[in-house]
């Protein structure tokens, strides 16, 4: 089963439920954590691992080799993203913009174009207790988070067969998210009962049904703000998962680094009511 | 000396483009033939990515000696631009061309260094 968190707005809660999450169902079922906010992953801050593998990951991206080259300029025309810029009797290479679709190596007539690998970031294998944890980071400079969002959802599919898996994603509605988000069985969004919450939750919305996935929310800071997000909620038919109350005990967990669920009674609740709701919802998901 | 401007429009009281890779239109001026011509750059709105590259391989096409416009190419698109040895003179964002050009002739325009 793969559970992704995710959430319109930046800041909503989605670390704190998925930490908090995997490590309560990791006291009872085999469960892997996965930090796929490559940008800036932080669920490693509250959770205190031991490392068991790190390894480098890439991309391939085309080198012109001009003693080869004949200037013809397909692999110009067929980059749909301007990576490959041919100047005169130069062809540029834009390392950042190339999608590695290999469409301008694979059809170029003389092979100038050969593909070489690139660093794009870091996976990390961590362990805590039961409890797998998996963070890739990109490399500083990198500008797609995608392609190593990719390989690491891959890396634990291939790893860590019949476990239940909670993707940690990015924030936003753009490709990392969709790309955190498309191999789920179920998403939860987490949102908080403001303004700005209500209005990037419609936006997360229309993205999972797009996407066509079974989702439900969670209410972070509950008894903070309005109830518009609660009305809305209602008016739609999403099925709020669970409220975690608005508590400055709360807040002084999380700023410790500390797992909430282990000292706050009504959390663990919480908790219990998500993994209900989305055991009955996924069928036959849990072995 | 053949001059190009960012425009968003044809005419000399047309606005600067601020914008580099998606400026709407290139306005070309040659002073010594006194004569203007229009590239339109409007598909580059269309481009999710590389549009500074893609515009900047086009300026690279039209042999221009000067470009005056507002901002600045961001990186990629200088990369390409750097190996034009054209001039690039920023700051004329919220100029007309007619006034972007006498400010070039004065020298009240800063010329664009790239970061590398």
């Amino acid at each position: 089963m793969k559970i992704a968190i995710a959430s319109g707005k930046g800041g909503t809660g989605k670390t704190t439920l998925s930490v908090n999450l995997a490590s309560y169902l990791s006291e009872t079922f085999n469960v892997t954590l996965i930090d796929l906010d490559v940008e800036e992953p932080n669920a490693g801050l509250f959770l205190n691992g031991k490392k068991i593998l790190s390894e480098e990951k890439f991309k391939m991206i085309p080198e012109w080799v001009k003693d080869k080259c004949t200037l013809c300029g397909i692999c110009q025309e067929v980059c749909n993203f301007h990576a490959v810029i041919q100047l005169g009797t130069m062809i540029l290479v834009f390392p950042e913009l190339c999608h590695s679709c290999y469409a301008c190596s694979e059809l170029c007539p003389v092979d100038a174009l050969p593909a070489k690998q690139k660093k794009i970031g870091d996976l990390t294998h961590y362990k805590i207790n039961k409890l797998n944890f998996i963070e890739s980071k990109l490399t500083i400079g990198e500008e797609q988070a995608v392609p190593l969002i990719k390989q690491t959802v891959e890396y634990v599919d291939s790893h860590f067969k019949d476990q239940i898996k909670i993707y940690d994603s990015p924030p936003g509605t753009s490709c990392p998210v969709i790309e955190s988000v498309k191999g789920a069985d179920f998403v939860i969004l987490v949102t908080e009962p403001t303004p700005f919450g209500l209005n990037d939750l419609k936006l997360a919305v229309e993205t999972v049904r797009e996407l066509n996935k079974k989702f439900g929310a969670v209410i972070n800071r509950f008894g903070a703000g309005n109830n518009e997000v609660i009305d809305y909620c209602k008016k739609e038919n999403i099925p709020v998962l669970a409220k975690i109350p608005d508590k400055k005990e709360i807040a002084e967990l999380y700023s410790k680094g500390h797992l909430l669920y282990k000292e706050i009674p009504e959390v663990l609740n919480e908790l219990e009511k998500i993994k209900t709701f989305i055991f009955n919802e996924v069928k036959g998901g849990v072995k | 000396m053949k001059i190009v401007f960012t425009a968003k429009g044809k005419e000399w009281n047309s606005p600067v483009d601020p914008r580099f890779g998606r400026t709407e239109y290139f306005f070309i001026y040659d002073d010594e033939k006194n004569e203007v011509s229009i590239a339109n750059n409007a598909d580059s709105s269309k481009e999710a990515h590389g549009a500074g590259p893609k515009t900047a391989q086009k300026l690279f096409d039209l042999n221009a000696d000067v470009l005056i416009t507002g901002n600045g190419p961001g990186e990629n698109a200088a990369t390409v631009l750097n190996q034009t040895g054209l001039k690039i003179y920023v700051g004329a964002g919220d100029m007309t061309i007619k006034d972007a050009y006498d400010a070039f002739k004065n020298d009240k325009l800063p010329l664009f260094k790239a970061k590398k």
